[in-house]
């Protein structure tokens, strides 16, 4: 039942770190956070790591490994073989604060820069009204555990560090998304167009819809298919449909 | 002097689960400068693990519904222990806190009519719980973090900066709530009241952040205590690491008290396997929807369990059982569908007498019950859970499930309209961390409709009590600072053993350890006096250990470091669940007594108040323990029941008023 | 600590006491060896055949590129009674075969002298070319950008889909467009393969079959397009005011999830059904009739 894997594990800060090599006891039906915690607790005791619920539902414990973006506690040790070497990193989109965690705040300024939820003039609490087949797509992001895997895994940020500032990242662009096909949001009627911000200020173009997002996502939402392509639709229905561009110019409004 | 970071605000909240972004959000919407501290990162709080939904009696699948029936269906879970007070105010508002969530975004299941949908629940007599299919907790939190978002976004836009009137700090543990001497109420004050033994008032907190492990001090007039429960005190637990009873032993510390400790539940079935999982919940909708419980005998055992007072309301055969979920009218119901505490005794006692499952539980069965399809239709998330985590297909094989550790019915003692801690000027308690809402066992649903009712009054009084201060108040002197900054250094340099020689350091982790083991065999789900008993000789003895608990490294994101300071508040909190346990000598919702086996209705009338002993030290344990009068229940609230259900939990006197 | 911002530097220092002042900056290199993140000097971490799928995925393609490019050049073998290689239908020069009322329509006259099919193999090559699912595959197996999750691309810099050209892509719906016009024919001619080589209607050969099943992949690609699904419904707010439209979206969807595959064998198919028609046409084997 029980046998000894070799772990190698990323230890260090912001400024240098290297693969450490462990050698440490597996039990049957253990996940891979187990067996960090099992170093913790035995070997390391300092060994940075972040974790919450342990049950795939709050989005914590995001590393890479084997080189893949996951949850620890959602990777099982019985898919590895006994002899595999299994190597545990930070993620490596973000800058590593210690060990296994890393600075996220990325993922918090992202947020903020989406505008909120703009309830409908004139609809008391109590009075909406939505139909389920209008909230279903919007209900399928909002399953969003924020685990940042997808932001962690996107090459547009991972491994081009100058487009953090103009790309929100598949998790916010997907918010977007979300608000754009919620039922009874007022935006459009505050002057605010969700479809066009995405392309223009949250970098909805840099998306070249290699799906790595939608890989990784442990909640299995399909991100690309279902939020990053359909809004690029609506914003090539706001910016490269030329019927519509035609028609703005011709009623072109001031301001 | 010690370096701390130094901040200013009106209300520090402390936990960012449903209760504390509730009651940050109401102060920011007073006008307050409001704080947030966690634990995790923002929108990770336990709140997320909440499946089943909202309890409110919105009537919308029901329109027979309403507030009255919600309170009395939430005092008949409580054994009518509830803060009466409490619980009427929690049924009158939950429908307004669920509707403005809507308006803040939120996205429940819907019914035909576009409404929000309402599921049924055990012990809620109509359809009461909105939900957004068995991720209710996720879309509650993120749609407060949301909310949050989207008033920084507005200070933006008025001041420049996201964080001018609230600021959330994360990853930041608070240690201490700091107070001055000379509480009581300012003057015609609308906290009045808040504080009737005029002690002590909050002056702000005490933290460190734990990515880089300084210290830090908000001076603050009022603090909301909303950080959760002690699951973590207990081996087999559903609760996460952050439910250390933080709230719990600052609210101790700073001089106010907590009362109902006593009361844990445990939730009939938690996963057993695999160890990583073990305590990790499996819903009640598992046996709702035709789930049943076998031992290794293959026996159907839950028929040897009804206990004489339900003997009429379920079934005595698995035919009449079985026809329940088809014609619930002509049938009665499937024993597994017992009250939880009843199923959670009756599968202890099957593991106990040698008829459990391979890992220590006994085994779940839909797989015989029902078609592989309509499994994985009814119970999604389920399947995926034990597919993705146990290597289980529930649709071919039983799953293995055992009790876990859920849900403290106890916590801070608060006045009830104002969420204010009694004994502490200042200091707000909402959501888990506060007691006396559910009595002595809590309703599924009525937890998350909790921390918004409650969560909102704390945030609104605390501003209404800071608004009162005016300029006048109180201050943290530096020696606060530099006694809490000890504490918090105190693992780093653990004395050597007094005269003991080569005793090396106690590793945190062990002594953790050895607590959960103590909680759970000694005051868990079932409970003696001799073994409570020997529960407090050997905290007393884990006090002492916790005390030498050393930690190696550097301050900057040191788990061991955080987990010794966790210990005090475990070790607080464990002892007075065990002293109460100890003292109640009757079983009621969650607090069972092998030896009282009864309930009393005498008990009712009593809470059992746990406050720091004066002279606290290691051995002879640091709390004492009071009886209180329970106040009697309002007569038109009262009226709401029959007379032959009030005979079994008020005694001949409260009836006879 | 706090949301979106960093603490300041503490000035006290002691044994335990947090980091140590930081260190001259490292040479500044790109994307995962930026300064502050972890410091793995390897580009990957993965053990898996990570370079399988781009290598299939580009194998694959460059092999439909060489075949279809010479058939497009060839400009001969491409009818055989009654059947027409997909490759050159619609036929709008003037240098096509006679069809025998098939779609050589000859619109542009006789001054195009090159192979026919070039005319019209712009429309599908321009619809998959901006295809959602096909850009995936190109720009992973042909740009490796990225080559794989969490592997390092080579490229200094991205702008993505950005910038000209690729913001072209945006164009897609257009293609989808014209895309609808092309099937809508090569169903015509699958239609007149009932026929047989004299016109006679009645026939029907393995040819027949040949068409309509790749006519069929044809349709079920363009049909499950992403931006079929946005048009058809995905555009709408409010799907309870259009249920017939919202039912459409459900159905486009299912078919959409299979997009992939779908491109992978409608690309097949067309190849086949061109390969069929050479065949026959070069006189390398006869058709097996049914009736």
């Amino acid at each position: 039942m029980s046998y000894t894997a070799h772990f190698r594990v990323w230890r260090g800060d912001d400024k240098s770190g290297e693969l450490r090599d462990f050698d440490v006891e597996v039990n049957e039906g253990e996940v891979v956070l187990d067996i960090i915690h099992r170093l913790q607790a035995t070997q390391a005791s300092d060994l940075a790591v972040r974790w919450n619920c342990k049950a795939g539902k709050c989005g914590s414990c995001s590393a890479e490994v084997n080189g893949r973006p996951r949850l620890m506690c959602m990777t099982r040790m019985s898919v590895f073989d006994e002899s595999e070497t299994i190597t545990v990193a930070p993620m490596r989109a973000f800058p590593v604060v210690r060990d296994l965690v890393t600075d996220v705040s990325f993922n918090y300024t992202k947020a903020r820069e989406i505008p909120s939820f703009a309830p409908p003039a004139g609809v008391a609490p109590g009075e909406y009204r939505m139909m389920q087949e209008d909230v279903g797509r919007s209900q399928e992001f909002r399953k969003c555990i924020e685990c940042f895997l997808c932001q962690n895994t996107c090459h547009v940020v991972r491994d081009h560090e100058e487009n953090k500032p103009v790309f929100a990242g598949p998790r916010f662009l997907m918010r977007i998304a979300e608000l754009d096909m919620h039922p009874l949001d007022a935006a459009e009627e505050r002057g605010l167009d969700r479809k066009r911000s995405a392309q223009e200020e949250h970098g909805l173009g840099y998306c070249n819809i290699t799906k790595c997002c939608t890989e990784v996502c442990p909640e299995h939402i399909k991100i690309t298919d279902n939020a990053l392509i359909p809004l690029k639709e609506r914003a090539a229905d706001r910016k490269y449909d030329p019927l519509v561009w035609l028609g703005n110019k011709i009623r072109r409004r001031e301001g | 002097m010690t370096e701390a970071e130094r901040h200013t605000y009106d209300v520090v909240v402390v936990g960012a689960g449903g209760a504390g972004l509730r009651a940050a959000i109401e102060a920011r919407a007073q006008g307050m400068r409001t704080a947030v501290i966690c634990k995790s990162l923002f929108g990770k709080a336990h709140t997320v693990m909440a499946e089943g939904g909202i309890a409110a009696s919105m009537g919308n699948v029901n329109a027979g519904d309403n507030w009255k029936v919600h309170f009395r269906d939430t005092m008949r879970g409580g054994k009518f222990l509830n803060n009466w007070r409490m619980a009427e105010l929690h049924a009158q508002e939950a429908p307004d806190r669920v509707w403005e969530l809507e308006t803040w975004g939120a996205l429940f299941d819907r019914t035909k009519e576009g409404r929000i949908s309402q599921r049924n629940f055990g012990g809620h007599e109509y359809p009461r719980l909105a939900h957004v299919g068995d991720r209710t907790g996720l879309e509650l939190i993120r749609t407060l973090q949301q909310k949050i978002v989207s008033l920084q976004q507005e200070d933006e836009r008025e001041f420049g900066d996201f964080e001018a009137r609230l600021k959330v700090f994360q990853e930041c543990t608070v240690t201490r709530v700091l107070t001055e001497p000379g509480g009581g109420s300012p003057e015609g004050g609308p906290a009045a009241g808040a504080s009737p033994g005029g002690g002590a008032r909050v002056s702000g907190v005490f933290g460190y952040a734990r990515e880089s492990g300084r210290f830090f001090v908000v001076e603050a007039p009022a603090v909301v205590l909303a950080t959760g429960g002690i699951g973590k005190s207990f081996k087999v637990t559903s609760n996460s690491w952050e439910y250390t009873g933080d709230g719990h032993a600052l609210a101790l510390l700073a001089g106010a008290s907590l009362i109902n400790m006593e009361f844990v539940q445990f939730h009939p079935t938690g996963m057993v396997w695999p160890p990583s999982v073990k305590g990790i919940l499996v819903t009640e909708s598992v046996r709702g929807d035709g789930g049943v419980l076998r031992n290794s005998e293959n026996k159907r055992f839950m028929f040897d369990y009804v206990p004489d007072v339900f003997k009429n309301q379920y079934a005595q055969s698995e035919e009449e059982a079985d026809g329940w979920y088809t014609d619930p009218e002509k049938h009665r119901r499937p024993p597994e569908l017992l009250p939880r505490d009843e199923v959670a005794r009756a599968i202890n006692s099957e593991v106990k007498a040698g008829r459990g499952s391979p890992h220590g539980g006994v085994f779940l069965d839909v797989s015989t019950r029902m078609p592989a399809e309509e499994i994985k239709r009814r119970l999604p998330s389920m399947h995926h859970q034990f597919k993705e985590l146990a290597d289980v297909d529930i649709t071919a094989e039983p799953m293995e499930v055992g009790p876990t550790c859920h849900y403290v019915m106890g916590g801070v003692d608060v006045e009830p309209d104002t969420a204010a801690a009694r004994g502490v000027t200042g200091l707000y308690a909402a959501g888990e961390v506060a007691g006396g809402m559910h009595g002595s066992n809590r309703l599924g649903g009525n937890s998350l409709s909790d921390l918004l009712v409650f969560g909102r009054r704390a945030g609104l009084h605390a501003a209404t009590y800071v608004t009162s201060l005016a300029d006048a108040r109180p201050s943290i002197l530096p020696q606060q600072v530099d006694a809490a900054a000890a504490e918090a250094l105190s693992p780093f340099h653990v004395p050597e053993a007094d005269g003991a020689a080569g005793t090396l350091p106690e590793n945190p982790y062990s002594v953790h350890q050895r607590l959960q083991q103590t909680m759970n065999d000694l005051v868990g789900i079932i409970r003696r006096a001799e073994e409570m008993g020997e529960a407090l000789e050997r905290l007393a003895k884990l006090r002492q250990e916790a005390v030498r608990a050393g930690v190696e490294g550097h301050r900057q994101f040191n788990p061991g470091w955080h987990l010794a300071l966790d210990l005090r508040n475990m070790l607080l909190v464990s002892e007075c669940v065990a002293r109460a346990a100890l003292e109640r000598s009757e079983s009621r919702g969650g607090h069972t007594r092998d030896d009282y086996p009864e309930m009393d209705r005498r008990w009712r009338r009593v809470n059992l108040v746990c406050d720091l002993a004066g002279t606290a030290d290691a051995a002879s344990g640091q709390i004492s323990l009071t009886r209180r009068e329970n106040p009697p229940i309002r007569p038109d609230l009262l009226a709401l029941f029959e007379q032959g259900e009030l005979l079994k939990y008020l005694t001949d006197e409260e009836l006879a008023q | 600590m706090a949301t979106g911002t960093q603490i300041q530097p503490d000035p006290d220092s002691s044994a335990d006491d947090v980091e140590p002042q930081r260190a001259s900056p490292a040479p500044t290199r790109g994307g995962i060896h930026t300064q502050g993140r972890a410091a793995i000097p390897d580009k990957h971490l993965r053990t898996d055949r990570w370079w399988l799928a781009p290598l299939v995925t580009a194998l694959g393609l460059l092999a439909f590129i060489v075949y279809s490019t010479w058939r497009a050049f060839a400009n001969g073998d491409y009818y055989a009674a009654p059947y027409v290689s997909p490759f050159y239908s619609p036929c709008l020069a003037a240098n096509c075969v006679d069809m025998q009322g098939g779609a050589d329509w000859q619109l542009l006259g006789d001054w195009w002298k090159l192979s026919p099919a070039l005319i019209i193999l712009i429309f599908p090559l321009g619809f998959r070319l901006t295809c959602y699912y096909y850009r995936k595959a190109y720009y992973r197996s042909f740009w490796a950008s990225p080559p794989a999750c969490a592997v390092a691309e080579p490229h200094g810099g991205y702008t993505g889909e950005t910038r000209f050209p690729l913001i072209l892509q945006n164009i897609h719906r257009y293609f989808f467009y014209f895309a609808i016009v092309v099937a809508g024919i090569l169903t015509f001619d699958a239609v007149l393969a009932f026929r047989d080589a004299d016109g006679e209607w009645g026939h029907m050969g393995l040819g027949t079959l040949v068409l309509w099943a790749n006519i069929a992949l044809i349709w079920a690609y363009t049909v499950s397009c992403h931006s079929c699904r946005h048009i058809v419904g995905g555009r709408l707010k409010h799907f309870s005011k259009h249920p017939v439209r919202y039912r459409l979206w459900g159905w486009v969807g299912r078919l959409n999830e299979r997009h992939m595959l779908l491109a992978w064998s409608s690309l097949v198919s067309v190849a086949v059904a061109d390969l069929y028609v050479y065949l026959l046409a070069s006189g390398a084997f006869d058709d097996p009739r049914f009736f």
